[in-house]
């Protein structure tokens, strides 16, 4: 059978992906930037709307990183508005496993899924750095070998309390006075290594049950937890190749948790660029990636590597030929992206740029570069639906470069295609986010089974 | 002294009355749905209340009002408030949205992320009422704290997380954000501020996640009656509600809260002293409240004074409180979807016909209350 294209859209975020020199980029605050990307992409009958989460602006040098985008709303904030201005897109936030309490994050999933009618996902994340310990009250506590342990037992902990009212309850019925089925309704108990509570949750269960987890940790623990426990895994694995490869890894870890291949989705980062012709969409796609690397961010993310101020440095000059200092510590704190092997990285970057005869800026352009779909709409919609029948992923997550209208080509241009070729939906056929994903329920716990 | 009167609702489920959930007007299977909330809260603006607050807690309801119980006939479980307050922020334009939060046992870095976005979502109608919490069921919950050795204590812990938030608004000056096209740069950090906050029970480094709300800071509220919690007010809020038993006793809890913020040496505006009342409005009030207290087996205990009877009578209580010194009066409805609908159709249209309130307002929930945009701590240092 033809698979379908899972689709969903990453709002622009804080790094240098997102281009906001440019006119009509608009504002990363205003909640119409975010109810705009929303609609459309659930005019797209997109599967679920991505937002990201910070909690400590990145530096560079020890000073605030002012080059990109910087600041941003809360993120379940933004999803629980945003429910009140769509109907059937999936609301999807990082929630970071490290700096929050388990009741916390299981109570702002379940209310944003009941106020969206079960349209909540939570992706998993946990970080172990001081440097964003720093804005809380036990600092940089967790042990980096103990990251997909905390993980592992927030999402335990989270799916004990989601699962801690009978399906039943409220009864809320008027005429025998029961409010609640259960006089200890919410009642659950966690004795784990680092979770340690018990009590009562205070929200019932929500129309999802589970709300969807995405997870996106790509090392083997990391694919293991989610073959184990993720409904979506968010891979950075966007080639037609590596993608096979990394399916096929993970899908087959599947059987050893007795799930079946379709119970996990798993939707590659990429970007889209769409034209009239190819040449043209070439074009806008060099354009873009010169405006993502503006010369003094070429100048940065040489430093990045070569851990020196290289500010005296001409972005359209040669590379420096002193090496990186690989003594003192990062100069870069609070990124994703990390280099640990500087020499090995600096060699690598010279012998691009001398045998291609690049500049800075021109060699970071290429270096940074990330793919994606670049052409006529006919062209994205046939690679979209060959990755996915191929079985190089089951969908894409999409981050646009514009804000709010990033998303408006491929809505308006290559979704009508996928339409056509029968590989996406033309309306909504349920109205939860794992429905729509066609996953299975979360099993009832025993206790309520009668 | 301003002559604006503020009228607030305090939404709690289906109200104040334990049995409120039984009313033939309640609608207890809805408490958990996005409908129920848009309806309240859209009444309530189309009937020019000020603000409303929502209630909140990390635990179960229990008819003690502390630790956990197993009754089966009083409404349990409730959504996040600050979340219920961002679903209906889009569907509003002039009501203030005030949520409750349990500072005891969240952290302070990301309470200020939440208010701050809800300033943003709401377009400057964003408030919170930081709570404190002594129950050991509560701090049973989350690993972050044991529970607070004393009531002082706690309100002192409240004190630091309302300063750290206040900070963590000011980490951003208005104009942080630049987009300079020319030199690269998206913002200007000489406009970003660490906020070094380091106290007894926390430190936060800053500057914040979100750039500077639309009011400054968003507006901190807290319920009074004790000295810590009076003190606690008189220091780090902006409005603060008192619970006077009866005309007289109105001037008392006024005079306590000014003589609380002369003891804190508090500086810049008073605090906006807003007196809560529980109503059960109209002609079949009484009945109705004595058919409840039946079905709920006892009168419930109040630490507000309860209003029975006619509207107009709750405007000469009103007015009443307002000659003593009282700048508003926060509504806690026995049943909501009786009480607050009566408050709309019969209350507010009376206090606008006598002159103590004008007509609805719109703007920031600050210039509703007659508070200014605070100043940047930040920026004025650095000029």
């Amino acid at each position: 059978m033809t698979k379908q294209v899972v689709l969903a859209v990453h709002f622009p975020g804080v790094n240098n992906t997102t281009v906001w020199s440019r006119p009509d980029s608009g504002s990363q605050m205003a909640f119409s930037s975010f109810a705009h990307m929303a609609r459309k992409a659930e005019e797209g009958m997109f599967d679920f709307f991505f937002l990201a989460e910070g909690l400590r602006l990145r530096e560079h040098r020890g000073r605030i990183h002012d080059l990109d985008v910087v600041g941003r709303p809360d993120s379940f904030m933004v999803l629980t508005a945003l429910a009140a201005v769509t109907d059937r897109i999936g609301l999807a936030g990082t929630l970071n496993s490290t700096f929050r309490e388990p009741y916390e994050v299981a109570r702002q999933l379940a209310t944003l899924d009941h106020l969206s009618g079960g349209r909540a996902a939570w992706n998993v994340v946990t970080s172990c750095d001081a440097f964003t310990g720093a804005n809380f009250r036990r600092g940089g506590y967790l042990d980096y070998a103990l990251r997909y342990d905390r993980a592992r037992e927030m999402l335990e902990t989270a799916r004990l309390l989601w699962d801690s009212w009978a399906a039943g309850d409220p009864l809320a019925d008027k005429e025998s006075g029961r409010f609640v089925g259960r006089g200890d309704a919410g009642a659950f108990t966690r004795h784990g290594e680092l979770v340690d509570i018990a009590g009562r949750f205070n929200v019932p269960r929500c129309p999802q049950g589970h709300p969807v987890i995405i997870q996106a940790g790509d090392s083997d623990p990391g694919r293991e937890l989610a073959a184990a426990t993720a409904d979506v895994i968010f891979s950075q694995h966007s080639t037609y190749d590596a993608g096979r490869t990394f399916y096929a890894d993970v899908k087959g870890r599947l059987a050893r948790y007795a799930r079946a291949p379709e119970s996990l989705k798993i939707l590659p980062a990429s970007t889209v660029v769409v034209a009239d012709s190819d040449d043209e969409a070439r074009e806008m796609a060099r354009e873009i990636r010169r405006r993502q690397v503006s010369p003094p961010t070429a100048i940065n993310f040489l430093e990045q590597v070569w851990n020196r101020d290289l500010s005296a440095y001409d972005p359209d000059g040669p590379l420096p030929d002193i090496d990186p200092d690989v003594e003192t510590s990062a100069l870069a704190q609070g990124r994703a992206t990390r280099f640990d092997d500087r020499l090995g990285v600096a060699k690598r970057w010279r012998g691009i740029a001398e045998a291609k005869k690049l500049s800075i800026r021109e060699l970071v352009i290429e270096v940074t570069a990330r793919g994606g779909f670049v052409g006529t709409p006919q062209h994205v919609a046939a690679e979209i639906d060959r990755h996915v029948q191929d079985d190089a992923c089951d969908g894409f997550i999409f981050i646009p470069h514009l804000t709010p209208h990033g998303l408006d080509d491929f809505v308006d241009r290559v979704v009508p295609l996928l339409q056509e070729r029968g590989v996406l939906r033309r309306r909504y056929r349920h109205e939860t986010l794992r429905a729509n994903l066609g996953l299975p329920d979360p099993v009832l716990p025993d206790a309520w089974l009668h | 002294m301003s002559d604006r009167f503020a009228v607030a609702a305090a939404l709690d489920g289906a109200g104040w009355h334990p049995a409120a959930w039984r009313a033939a007007s309640a609608r207890p299977g809805e408490l958990f749905s996005a409908r129920y909330w848009t309806d309240l809260v859209e009444l309530a603006e189309r009937a020019g209340l000020d603000f409303v607050t929502i209630e909140d807690a990390l635990t179960v309801q229990s008819a003690a009002g502390r630790g956990i119980d197993d009754r089966v006939d009083q409404v349990r479980g409730r959504l996040d408030a600050l979340q219920i307050a961002a679903r209906v922020a889009p569907l509003t334009t002039r009501l203030g949205l005030v949520p409750a939060t349990v500072v005891t046992h969240t952290e302070p870095f990301h309470t200020a992320s939440l208010v701050s976005t809800l300033d943003h979502l709401s377009a400057g109608r964003g408030g919170w009422l930081p709570r404190i919490s002594l129950d050991e069921s509560e701090a049973g919950h989350v690993n972050i704290r044991a529970v607070p050795a004393s009531t002082e204590e706690a309100w002192a812990e409240a004190g630091d997380a309302v300063e750290v938030v206040r900070r963590l608004c000011d980490s951003w000056e208005d104009d942080a954000i630049i987009r300079d096209v020319v030199t690269g740069r998206f913002v200007d950090r000489d406009r970003l501020h660490y906020v070094d906050f380091d106290g007894p029970f926390f430190s936060v480094k800053g500057p914040s996640i979100v750039p500077r709300p639309p009011q400054g800071q968003p507006v901190v509220a807290a319920l009074a009656g004790d000295d810590a919690s009076l003190a606690f007010a008189a220091a780090s809020c902006d409005v603060v509600f008192v619970t006077p038993h009866d005309v007289d006793d109105a001037a008392a809890r006024v005079a306590a809260v000014r003589r609380a913020e002369q003891a804190v040496h508090r500086s810049g505006a008073p605090l906006v002293v807003v007196a809560d009342v529980v109503v059960f409005l109209g002609s079949g009030a009484v009945a109705t409240k004595a058919h409840l207290d039946e079905l709920d087996g006892a009168e419930p205990r109040s630490d507000a004074a309860v209003f029975t009877g006619p509207a107009g009578e709750l405007a000469d209580l009103v007015e009443a409180w307002r000659q003593r010194g009282v700048q508003g009066v926060r509504l806690r409805p026995g049943v909501v979807t009786d009480d607050l609908a009566a408050v709309a159709t019969d209350l507010l249209p009376e206090l606008r016909r006598r002159g103590v309130i004008g007509e609805p307002g719109s703007g920031l929930l600050r210039q509703r209350l007659g508070l200014a945009r605070p100043a940047n701590r930040y920026a004025r240092a650095r000029q």
